[in-house]
């Protein structure tokens, strides 16, 4: 069955100043306008281990940020501080500041369940629940309490992640049925019923094939239009594809011998895959590095 | 990988080489195969001797009252025959004390257990949760008579009594708690013979508990769902089968167990609603009565003892089929 994604226009020539064979998505580089997320001088620890240093970025609103580097740069830690996620890992802490509107997340008064609640997050593996592909998608609404018919909204979310004519006939299935692809977009379903303002992607394509991947990427594109993205992406043709913004992140090591990840460069994606600043994001995106 | 390997390797000469039947794996295989399959067939066939021996044993006694006559005859009077059957039997006041003592073990340690689980692999503090942990997996070892010599002498007197004393006083009005409190009785025993197997299932919940995959979890706290709602709404229900299953290995212990009750249920051959009130079980009667019983009443005990192996039977069928209804909707094949 073919996924409806006539409507994310192709480029065909190079919009961007980058390989041919990288674009896919012609569209103007929107601005960052009022940023979404402002990091300035983040730092994350675990323990006593200063795991990523000093970085600075901003996310603007409805576009779609990608973050790239080899493994160990701290990528998906920054990204898993934009939804306090690592607050559930015992030990992790921050410094430096993170505001979502101008308003500091981690001020003692944020409600990380809130916080959650409007920040959502597509994990690296396909991760649905075991229950039925309705009830996965219900979860989110059920739990914040939503009222108004919970069937329609079903099928307006799974419509949306361009899932609904694949699943129509089998809601009350088990979601570990489905395809590897089909999961990860039933768990992008299940991000977006809660009607998050941003959605965090973890590495989202890593566990799928080429062609689930590639309907993954039609429907982040679509998504941008409504919902601002943060991605994280070892594949570098698809931070090329698909993103507004790229932050390239780079793994040292520092003087007493300890490996940390810090942000090397974060600019327009045509400018990072054209001509970037740095020697180090050339060297990693011309392959000479990682 | 050594340089003399990498040398063209030489045709070696048809001596050396040998045949490609040398019969090891034609002899091994299905040797392993036949040993592994007698020893499966044996439990089988152990079972199905047990079953059908202790049944025909009982014939007797069925054959006289009557397989419903016997499951729900209320009064149990042995005769001393040494050649026929002149008693009545009827198995009613042990088979409810068998069930009530049991049910009130399994709505004490279902619960418990559920959350001292969830305690240990998810709220205790790293420290505490690994010296609690083996407490509890010792606990499971300690044998049933040390539960009850400790149910009779210490928990009852000290804590049960006057907790059932303001029972009767508040709810004596309820026929269940209908007084007199004679101390010992079904509540003590079901309540003694839940701390019982509180231990193991606590230990099998914890083991369930603790892995199931984070990853669910962790989409559950990213749709901004609460430590409660992740534990009551995705933990838990991904453990149901487990937990099925430890609270069908404890109803096992507790429909079976006999030395911890015979001394807590106070041994009367009669049966009465109130919880308060004294009985037997089908296990505390048989080894209760089994050493001086007459040649007849021994046949009527065996039919007991199948009538306890049929209520085995059924509580374990029924909550296969739960788990298997409840499995088909969740795609969770651990049935």
């Amino acid at each position: 069955m073919s996924v409806s994604n006539t409507a994310s226009p192709r480029g065909t020539e190079s919009g961007r100043g980058v390989a041919p064979d990288t674009v896919r998505y012609n569209r103007e580089v929107p601005d960052l306008g009022e940023p979404v997320f402002d990091v300035s001088g983040l730092s994350i620890y675990y323990g006593s281990n200063k795991a990523v240093r000093d970085v600075d970025m901003k996310v603007g609103p409805r576009q779609i940020t990608a973050m790239i580097g080899p493994s160990g740069c701290g990528k998906s830690t920054v990204l898993r501080t934009l939804n306090r996620m690592n607050d559930l890992i015992p030990g992790a802490r921050i410094e430096g500041r993170v505001t979502y509107h101008g308003e500091d997340l981690y001020a003692a008064e944020v409600d990380p369940i809130e916080v959650r609640r409007r920040i959502g997050m597509v994990f690296q593996k396909p991760n649905p629940f075991p229950k039925s592909i309705y009830d996965n998608v219900a979860y989110g609404p059920r739990i914040n309490g939503v009222r108004g018919n919970m069937d329609d909204l079903v099928e307006e979310t799974l419509t949306k992640a361009a899932l609904w004519d694949e699943v129509k006939d089998k809601l009350k299935e088990s979601a570990f049925a489905l395809s590897g692809g089909q999961q990860q977009r039933l768990c992008i379903a299940r991000t977006i019923a809660v009607n998050p303002e941003v959605i965090l992607m973890d590495e989202p394509c890593s566990a799928l094939d080429p062609i689930a991947t590639l309907k993954i990427e039609d429907l982040m594109y679509e998504l941008a239009s409504e919902y601002t993205i943060v991605i994280v992406t070892h594949n570098m043709q698809q931070a090329a594809r698909v993103s507004d913004r790229t932050a390239f992140f780079t793994a040292g090591v520092d003087e007493g011998g300890e490996r940390y990840g810090s942000l090397v460069e974060f600019d327009e994606t045509a400018k990072i895959f054209s001509k970037p600043a740095d020697q180090r994001t050339e060297d990693y995106i011309s392959g000479r590095f990682g | 990988m050594s340089t003399e390997a990498r040398e063209a390797p030489q045709a070696p000469e048809d001596s050396q080489r040998g045949t490609l039947h040398s019969g090891r794996g034609r002899f091994a295989d299905p040797v392993f195969k036949w040993i592994v399959a007698v020893c499966g067939t044996t439990v089988l066939i152990i079972l199905a001797l047990m079953v059908i021996r202790t049944t025909s044993e009982a014939w007797p006694v069925f054959a006289k009252e009557g397989f419903f006559g016997f499951l729900l005859g209320e009064s149990w009077n042995p005769g001393g025959s040494r050649t026929e059957i002149t008693g009545t039997y009827g198995a009613w006041p042990f088979i409810y004390g068998t069930m009530i003592t049991s049910v009130i073990a399994i709505a004490i340690a279902l619960p418990l257990s559920v959350m001292v689980a969830v305690y240990l692999t998810h709220l205790a503090p790293r420290r505490l949760a690994k010296p609690l942990s083996y407490t509890v997996e010792l606990l499971a070892a300690v044998p049933s008579v040390i539960f009850g010599l400790w149910g009779l002498h210490w928990f009852l007197p000290n804590v049960l009594r006057p907790f059932f004393d303001g029972l009767e006083a508040v709810l004596g009005w309820f026929f269940l708690f209908e007084g007199p409190v004679r101390g010992v009785g079904y509540l003590p025993a079901g309540i003694v013979l839940g701390i019982m197997i509180l231990p193991i299932m606590t230990a099998i919940i914890r083991e369930v508990v603790a892995v199931q995959p984070v990853e669910q979890q962790m989409a559950a706290y990213a749709l901004g769902s609460t430590r409660w709602e992740v534990i009551t709404k995705v933990i838990l229900p991904a453990s149901f089968s487990g937990i099925v299953a430890a609270a069908m290995l404890g109803l096992g212990r507790a429909l079976g167990e006999t030395i911890a009750v015979l001394m807590l249920i106070g041994g009367s051959q009669s049966w009465g609603a109130s919880l308060f009130g004294t009985g037997s079980s089908m296990a505390s009667h048989i080894a209760a009565t089994f050493g001086e019983s007459s040649p007849e009443s021994r046949i009527a005990l065996m039919a007991i003892g199948v009538a306890l192996f049929l209520v085995t039977m059924i509580v374990n069928i029924l909550a296969r089929v739960i788990v298997w209804r409840l499995g088909q909707i969740t795609g969770d094949a651990a049935v």
